[in-house]
């Protein structure tokens, strides 16, 4: 694993209450349109990390499946 | 081993022999776990109650059988604690599947600081047959009646006469107050019209018991196995767990549209089990199907008609809420009930319980749904997260986290309600916190706290003489106490082992005289005299 990716769970003890929100927020989309506020939401999320090897090292362990 | 229901039987109430044996303080409507377990209560606290039941046998089916730690901690200052520890199961590993693949497994490490496990499986019946044995320890303050229904209820400002019929004959009893601990069918909560409405969800779930003697996991140690999308089966989840006598709970959420009625015919069930557990013998012992609503009521308190338990609000199964919020039900409205009819507080202390268990009710509503949710994705993205966070749970910590099959029941935390005084200090445990158990020399520190409000002292410059004849706990140089409590504290533990209020050492005899006064319920009555 990356050195600069924290997957400590980070979120606690919010981590129910995010997914809640986020479930939410898709609420009433078709798949198309949950597709595009993902995107947005990838986008918002970056810019908050900001730094640039971690966002690489978050694409690369994301494109592992 | 097939678990043989005693059976219990009528005994003519004084009622039906011409006596007239006058009001009684408390009625209790059902003697399933929580009607019995407030009758304990109560008796523990010199109230005598009248419990009527319509049937005579206890549960039918396992049906609760998971058992949390604050929930043992309760049925310990019961009495019946240790029954359960003993027969119970602990379970410690627990593995969780995604299809074929175990995602991961998770060991539940003993905590030696505390008395009890983190929850026991153990059959309802089993419950049941252990409090009615404990009833027997009260023969002057507890009446059980068997086979006694209540069909009707006039509910007066002053009191509640409730119409029972049996066999024998009708007649009427009157109560200062009725405690309906009817289930969540409950007939009292629906003669009185209250509205029950709440979130309902589709699917169904087939609960099999089944009997085994030789165990599927690998080693003798008894497991708790978790599946979303089984390999066995086209529903969503699948839960296998195991209960004292070698049997073994096995849920099985069902297809959407899928007939409950043929999915728990035999031939249906069998060779999904073979699936699960190979080519060992197994017989099923008991199966059922049910689907689930979560809902409560608006108030749990309606004068003289106080609701408790499953009457009260209803969850789905998911995190074993059910069961353990009613218990925690009980050990709220115990001793608040005691002090009003003793006089030691006014009706209006009622209004907690009505507060806080709501409180309770409401949490315990929103992560069994949140769970349920996560199990049964709603739309096609809400799939595509899941199966994200399972695929991630693999080897990242913070998706284990978020995967969600279920929140196992903790008591939920009373800050900031009427009864607790306002926290004033950053160190030690908050008020509202349900106190932590901690090892003594002899025992453990919640079988000496309960019951009544004491004050318990932590440290050489707490030491302290509690006003108006409170019960002092005091410890000093004591590590185990220490950890949790902090040191130089002082905090006043109300009867059902809350802490009403925490206070740095050296604080004054006024402060905890306010702050009793306060956990009592007369905080409103000083303030407007």
């Amino acid at each position: 694993m990356n050195n600069t990716l924290n997957t400590d769970d980070r979120l606690h003890p919010h981590g129910d209450d995010f997914y809640e929100l986020l479930m939410t927020a898709h609420e009433g989309l078709d798949f198309d349109q949950s597709a595009a506020l993902n995107a947005r939401l990838v986008l918002l999320l970056a810019n908050e990390v900001g730094d640039f090897d971690t966002l690489a090292a978050a694409i690369k362990r994301a494109s592992k499946s | 081993m097939h678990y043989q229901n005693r059976e219990y039987s009528f005994e003519t109430p004084p009622e039906l022999k011409g006596e007239t044996p006058g009001k009684y303080p408390v009625a209790i409507v059902g003697a399933g776990p929580i009607g019995m377990a407030m009758a304990i209560d109560l008796a523990l606290q010199g109230i005598r109650t009248v419990i009527l039941d319509d049937n005579n046998v206890v549960s039918v089916g396992s049906r609760a059988i998971c058992w949390a730690k604050r929930t043992l901690e309760i049925f310990d200052r019961l009495g019946i604690g240790d029954k359960m520890l003993e027969k119970g199961v602990t379970w410690k590993v627990g593995r969780l599947f995604n299809g074929q693949q175990e995602v991961y497994n998770f060991d539940l490490l003993p905590d030696d600081a505390h008395k009890m496990p983190a929850f026991v499986n153990l059959q309802q019946y089993y419950v049941e047959e252990y409090l009615v044995d404990r009833i027997a320890d009260f023969p002057d303050l507890i009446d059980l009646r068997w086979l006694s229904k209540v069909a009707g209820e006039d509910i007066a400002d002053d009191e509640i006469t409730l119409h029972v019929e049996t066999a024998e004959g009708n007649y009427d009893l009157a109560a200062d107050y009725v405690l309906a601990c009817d289930g969540c069918n409950s007939q009292i909560r629906q003669r009185m019209g209250l509205n029950f409405d709440g979130q309902t969800f589709e699917e169904h779930f087939l609960i099999t018991d089944v009997d085994m003697p030789e165990a599927p996991f690998e080693s003798d140690e008894p497991e708790r196995w978790f599946w979303f999308k089984p390999p066995f089966h086209t529903g969503q989840s699948a839960l296998l767990h195991k209960q004292p006598d070698n049997i073994y709970r096995i849920d099985l959420q069902l297809e959407q549209g899928a007939d409950p009625a043929e999915e728990a015919k035999p031939e249906r069930v069998i060779p999904r089990l073979k699936q699960i557990v190979g080519d060992r013998a197994f017989e099923i012992d008991w199966v059922s199907v049910y689907s689930f609503t979560c809902a409560m009521l608006d108030k749990f308190v309606h004068g003289r008609m106080i609701f408790v338990g499953d009457s009260a609000h209803v969850v789905s199964p998911f995190g074993a809420r059910g069961g353990n919020g009613g218990i925690q039900d009980v050990d709220n409205l115990g001793w608040k009930l005691a002090a009003v009819l003793k006089g030691e507080a006014a009706p209006e202390l009622l209004e907690s319980y009505d507060e806080e268990r709501r409180h309770g009710a409401r949490e315990n509503i929103m992560n069994s749904s949140r769970a349920t949710n996560f199990m049964t994705p709603k739309s096609k993205m809400e799939a595509v997260f899941r199966d994200a966070v399972l695929n991630l749970a693999n080897d990242l910590p913070f998706a284990r986290r978020l995967v969600n099959s279920g929140r196992l029941s903790v008591p939920c935390a009373l800050e900031g309600f009427a009864l607790q005084s306002p926290r004033n200090t950053t160190r030690g445990l908050a008020p509202g916190t349900p106190c932590p158990d901690a090892p003594l020399e002899n025992g453990w520190l919640l079988n000496k706290l309960g019951g009544e409000f004491m004050l318990l002292t932590v440290g050489r410059r707490a030491k302290m003489t509690a006003p108006g004849g409170v019960k002092v706990l005091h410890f000093e140089d004591h590590p185990g106490v220490t950890a949790h409590y902090g040191d130089d504290m002082i905090y006043l533990i109300r009867p059902d082992q809350h802490i009403a209020a925490a206070f740095e050492a050296g604080t004054g005899a006024e402060s905890l005289k306010f702050a009793l006064a306060r956990a009592i319920g007369k905080s409103t009555l000083e303030t407007t005299s």
